[in-house]
């Protein structure tokens, strides 16, 4: 099911009088991904450079730290709620994506294959709510969390997205590529509706499953407005959201929002040197069916 | 792949683990607390079923608040003022064991966005603190309640708090009533005056020394890029409003009419020419830029800034982020009119509908607003935060007055005027965008004026054709 | 017959079984709300007041005036987000297809270079922005100091009315390049290796190939990523808020975006009913040009 990126067939795309030239190409390009990759990374090292330094250093103009030191990361460890902010946008990007997967797969498959008056209508509904801007939906949303009960909790920081629009489209795009006759045999051998969603269809868009569950995992990660309006006690903040206590009125604490950005960074990009290949190849996916 | 599912179940698993039993358990003791507060003023069957079933787990909270009332403050989050207003409460509750407050507090940034979204929710504080500058528009929603006139009559409030809380009247009646009051002073880096042969204990006193100290203390390097800035116009600082409030009167002009509906800014030469007068150290003295250091302020932190304009709040972030700075204060330099003047601000505290609604509530937050009133309080948060204390008394506190950094502010609070704003950040935007029109454009600077006028002008006139 | 219509009948009940749930979270959570902003949309309210009188379109009639000011920031507001998409989506999406064809073409680190690339899509808009403001810093900012390295003059970027938004630009395209790399690395690879050989039969050469078998080829990816990045310019907000000084799309208005004057109408200045006209008028917006993209792109790739 992966798509290989990897594969080369260069070889014989050319002929043998072409190799020199083609040296230089790859010369050429080697030479402007270098190039490119260091654009790449340069602010990430800055970042963390930065996170090292002690305030007095920020504006000596200096890349790395002459006197490296943790306390920044003392200071923000210890003298802020961050481990709980952490554990917040952990919880919520989790319990969130863990939704997006089940419901948006399920709805996708849904629209893809089943026939039902107002299949249509349906559809153009959710994709529709993809063009409204968040920002304005908030309100609502806030009226709403508060007569139910739900700011200052986790579900109300992740239940405007808890199913998605985007990736109802996105499934329904993949389950349509699931084979008819292979839905059929499994309903003729006796699997139930919901089986053969289950287990029939879900095992087959695995990757695409993947890279819907890290798009929303990331999305969710580092959202802004709605968790910053939603919750208002202290121990309910999520990271981004923390990290707007970093910059005060007239004084932006520089060394610590780079301490902060980069401990909120660091595990996203673990995770994502660790899997890289499963989300990009999942990733890759989706282009090809969005 | 099957590395990441297995992964992710894992992770299902422990979240839906941790969340099970860690996060809700403070959200139930607090709501139990909330509807305990219910329960002597709405008797209803229902309700005392379900708060029997609860009560079981909480006995001790049950008791503490049984005849209590939870009022909820709100403010902006800044270490000191945080931890000022934690003590004040802390004492508060230990003298009215019937009353829990909830201090809360946001973001600088976002302070208002949470107001905004609390109201057509139906929740938020009881008691507020808002920049007077936003008191017109709270006030016209009807956001604000005025002060109860027998806890705080007018007349007290004339006689014993600093003229500049007269800001916080419309229509005949106070709206809110603060802790302290703030004014500008000048702030000047006593090392960089050595340095430059300046004596060290001598900062300007008058616009024109103000000019040529900026001028002498202005250090290029070899490429001609600042090492020292004399002074550098902070915009989005306070500048904006030593223009607006102080060099307008000192080259002799009112800066609004009386009534309050007229922008006077550029009626005379004199509005002009204080403008220009501020915006040459960029254009023609080059004596420093906001853009470098992000900020003047925090080159005058980093000891790259010779003179410096800001409120007494600075001193707190002062002694936080730069500690060893060697630094003075002194009044305002004065100008060609020779009036004292000096621009006057404070955050104030207001009583919302929402404490209005129930009148145990507005009692409670009543008291409580009293409170953070007194002499004792302004004493705790003059120390804390470092904002001058509202009453007069208070502020004319020999102590204060002899404080070498402190007094300078002090000093000047009989004379300092606050600004009525209709909307202090388009009002402050208009100023920015008329200065950044002449540094980055290089508009000129009485057009850069005359569109400011018109833009502040139309807030006016809008807010005044309700009124 | 009797028995196929029940069956068909019993798939249908439960295909509305398994879309009950999510269906009422659509009605109750994003189609419910938009219907509110929409009605707060036609009325002035303050939203500290309990008020909201009607007031028909006079909200929208205001954003038409002030949008006929050439000096406004509603004006400003839309000129830019337009420029944001049309500096932003076509110079990402050539780089990226640049990028995508190297990649393609070497055969070494391949998967090094990807997850390089992809780096800046995995971490937050926030986080970025915050180490952008600083890359941009004067002086001390990383990239001025390479310039002054360079001997080159250094520049305001941030806080210079003609730099500012591409300053900004460039942090989005920086940010997303990964992401449209990927997507079009993936629709390089579908393009059967047989069209290349015909083509050099036919003795084309790169630019040729590049031209007459690649794009076109490409065509459903590119459409895809110009419909998705058109929708992420045109709601830019995020970067916005974080780079300019005061969150205000400064200086002298040249960053900000529609999203962000909206969002300060509502929430700074609690004009909820101006804010909800602006939410209105960008959504019709995003839809026509979206609609007009998949017509238009979507047609060439029939030839």
């Amino acid at each position: 099911m992966a798509v290989s990126v990897e594969q080369k067939t260069h070889g014989s795309r050319y002929g043998i009088g072409q190799r020199r030239s083609e040296a230089i190409v790859k010369a050429i390009c080697y030479f402007f991904l270098i190039l490119g990759g260091i654009t790449m990374v340069v602010p990430f090292i800055w970042m963390i450079a930065t996170s090292f330094k002690p305030a007095s250093e920020i504006y000596m103009g200096n890349f790395f730290p002459k006197a490296a030191s943790l306390d920044n990361y003392r200071e923000v460890i210890l003298k802020t709620l961050f481990p709980r902010w952490y554990l917040n946008s952990f919880i919520c990007a989790t319990l969130s994506t863990l939704s997006v997967v089940f419901f948006d797969s399920l709805v996708g498959y849904t629209l893809a294959k089943y026939d039902f008056p107002g299949k249509n209508v349906i559809f153009v509904l959710i994709l529709g709510t993809l063009m409204v801007p968040t920002e304005m939906l908030v309100i609502p949303w806030y009226i709403m969390s508060v007569d139910l009960h739900w700011a200052d909790t986790y579900w109300g920081i992740i239940f405007p997205g808890v199913i998605t629009g985007g990736g109802i489209f996105l499934m329904r795009q993949f389950m349509s590529g699931v084979p008819n006759d292979l839905i059929d045999a499994a309903r003729i051998d006796g699997v139930s509706e919901f089986g053969l969603y289950w287990r029939v269809a879900l095992p087959l868009v695995k990757p695409a499953l993947a890279a819907l569950a890290i798009f929303n995992f990331l999305g969710n990660w580092n959202a802004y407005i709605w968790p910053l309006i939603v919750s208002s006690a202290r121990e309910m903040l999520t990271l981004p959201v923390g990290l707007a206590y970093f910059s005060g009125e007239a004084s932006t604490d520089w060394h610590l929002i780079m301490t902060a950005n980069t401990l909120s960074v660091v595990p996203l990009l673990a995770v994502f040197v660790i899997f890289q290949r499963q989300i990009i190849e999942g990733i890759a996916l989706t282009g090809l069916k969005g | 792949m099957r590395k990441l599912v297995s992964l992710l179940l894992v992770v299902i698993a422990l979240t839906s683990f941790v969340v099970a039993c860690a996060a809700p358990t403070p959200e139930v003791i607090e709501k139990e607390v909330v509807v305990e507060k219910e329960v002597p003023v709405t008797v209803e069957v229902d309700k005392e079923v379900i708060v029997e079933k609860e009560v079981v787990r909480t006995v001790i909270v049950e008791k503490e608040v049984e005849k209590g009332v939870t009022i909820e403050y709100w403010q902006y989050f800044f270490d000191a003022r945080v931890d000022a207003m934690n003590r004040l409460i802390q004492q508060f509750e230990a003298e009215n064991p019937d009353i829990h407050i909830i201090h809360t507090n946001f973001p600088y940034a976002d302070y208002r966005d949470k107001i905004a979204a609390s109201v057509p929710a139906g929740v938020g504080p009881d008691i507020a603190t808002l920049y007077y500058g936003w008191m017109p528009l709270w006030v016209d929603s009807g956001y604000l309640v005025p002060l109860p006139e027998d806890e705080f009559p007018p007349s007290m409030i004339e006689s014993e708090f600093s003229p500049l809380v007269q800001a916080g009247k419309f229509d005949g009646k106070y709206w809110a009533i603060p802790t302290a009051v703030r004014t500008l002073a000048l702030f000047w880096n006593k090392d960089l005056f050595e340095a430059a042969g300046l004596d060290p204990e001598k900062p300007p006193t008058t616009l024109d020394e103000f000019v040529e100290y900026a001028k002498k203390l202005t250090k290029l390097d070899a490429n001609g890029d600042y090492e020292v800035m004399g002074y550098a116009v902070e915009m989005n600082g306070q500048a904006h409003h030593w223009y607006r409030e102080i060099l307008t009167r000192q080259f002799g002009q009112v800066p609004q009419s009386e009534d309050q509906r007229k922008i006077q800014w550029n009626a005379s030469e004199g509005g002009y020419e204080a403008w220009e007068w501020l915006c040459k150290f960029e254009t023609e003295y080059k004596t420093g830029t906001n853009d470098l250091f992000d900020g003047a302020t925090q080159a005058f932190y980093q000891g790259k800034l010779a003179l410096h304009i800001d409120g007494s709040f600075r001193l707190g972030s002062i002694a936080k982020n730069a500690p060893d700075l060697n630094f003075g204060v002194a009044p305002m330099p004065i100008g060609p009119s020779g009036e004292l003047t000096t621009f006057g601000s404070f955050w104030t505290h207001g009583l919302t509908n929402k404490a209005a609604s129930d009148p145990k509530r507005l009692e409670a937050a009543v008291k409580f607003l009293k409170f953070i009133t007194t002499d004792e309080a302004m004493a705790l948060w003059v120390d804390k935060v470092g904002e001058l204390p509202a009453r007069l008394e208070a502020a004319s506190d020999p102590d204060l007055l002899a404080d070498p950094k402190l007094g300078a502010f002090a000093q000047q609070l009989p004379y300092a005027y606050a600004t009525f704003f209709v909307n202090e950040s388009d009002d402050r935007q208009a100023l920015m965008d008329a200065y950044d029109a002449v540094q980055l454009t290089g508009e000129n600077p009485r057009a850069a004026l005359d569109e400011a006028v018109e833009k502040v002008q139309a807030l006016f006139d809008e807010f005044w054709a309700t009124h | 017959m009797f028995k196929k219509l029940s069956l068909r009948r019993r798939q249908q009940l439960w295909a509305y079984a398994f879309i009950l749930i999510p269906l009422f979270f659509f009605l109750a959570i994003r189609i419910g709300p938009t219907l509110f902003a929409l009605n707060v949309s036609v009325r002035e309210w303050n939203i500290l007041s309990p008020e909201k009188p009607f007031v028909g379109l006079a909200n929208f009639e205001r954003i038409w005036q002030d949008f006929q000011n050439p000096k406004s920031v509603v004006r400003r507001a839309f000129q830019n987000t337009f420029s944001y998409v049309i500096i932003g989506v076509p110079t990402q999406l050539v780089l990226a297809l640049a990028i995508a064809l190297m990649l393609d073409r070497i055969t070494r680190l391949v998967s090094l270079f990807r997850a390089i690339y992809f780096i800046p899509f995995v971490t937050s808009t926030v986080a970025i922005s915050w180490v952008w403001r600083w890359m941009y810093q004067p002086r001390f900012g990383p990239i001025n100091l390479l310039l002054s390295f360079l001997g080159l003059p250094e520049q305001n970027f941030l806080r210079d009315p003609d730099q500012a938004l591409l300053s900004i630009v460039a942090v989005a395209i920086w940010q997303g390049l990964g992401f449209a790399i990927i997507i079009f690395l993936a629709g390089l690879k579908q393009i059967p290796q047989m069209y290349y050989e015909a083509a050099r039969i036919d003795g084309a050469n790169r630019w040729q190939l590049l031209r007459r078998v690649t794009l076109p080829l490409l065509n459903p990816t590119i459409v895809y990523l110009v419909v998705l990045q058109s929708i992420r310019f045109l709601r830019m907000f995020t970067q916005v808020i974080t780079m300019t000084r005061q969150g205000d799309g400064g200086p002298l208005n040249s960053t900000v975006t529609v999203v962000l004057h909206m969002y300060r109408e509502g929430f700074g200045r609690y004009k909820m009913g101006s804010a909800a006209a602006l939410m209105v008028v960008l959504f019709l917006i995003i839809m026509m040009i979206t609609l007009a993209q998949m017509r238009l792109l979507t047609r060439r790739v029939e030839y």
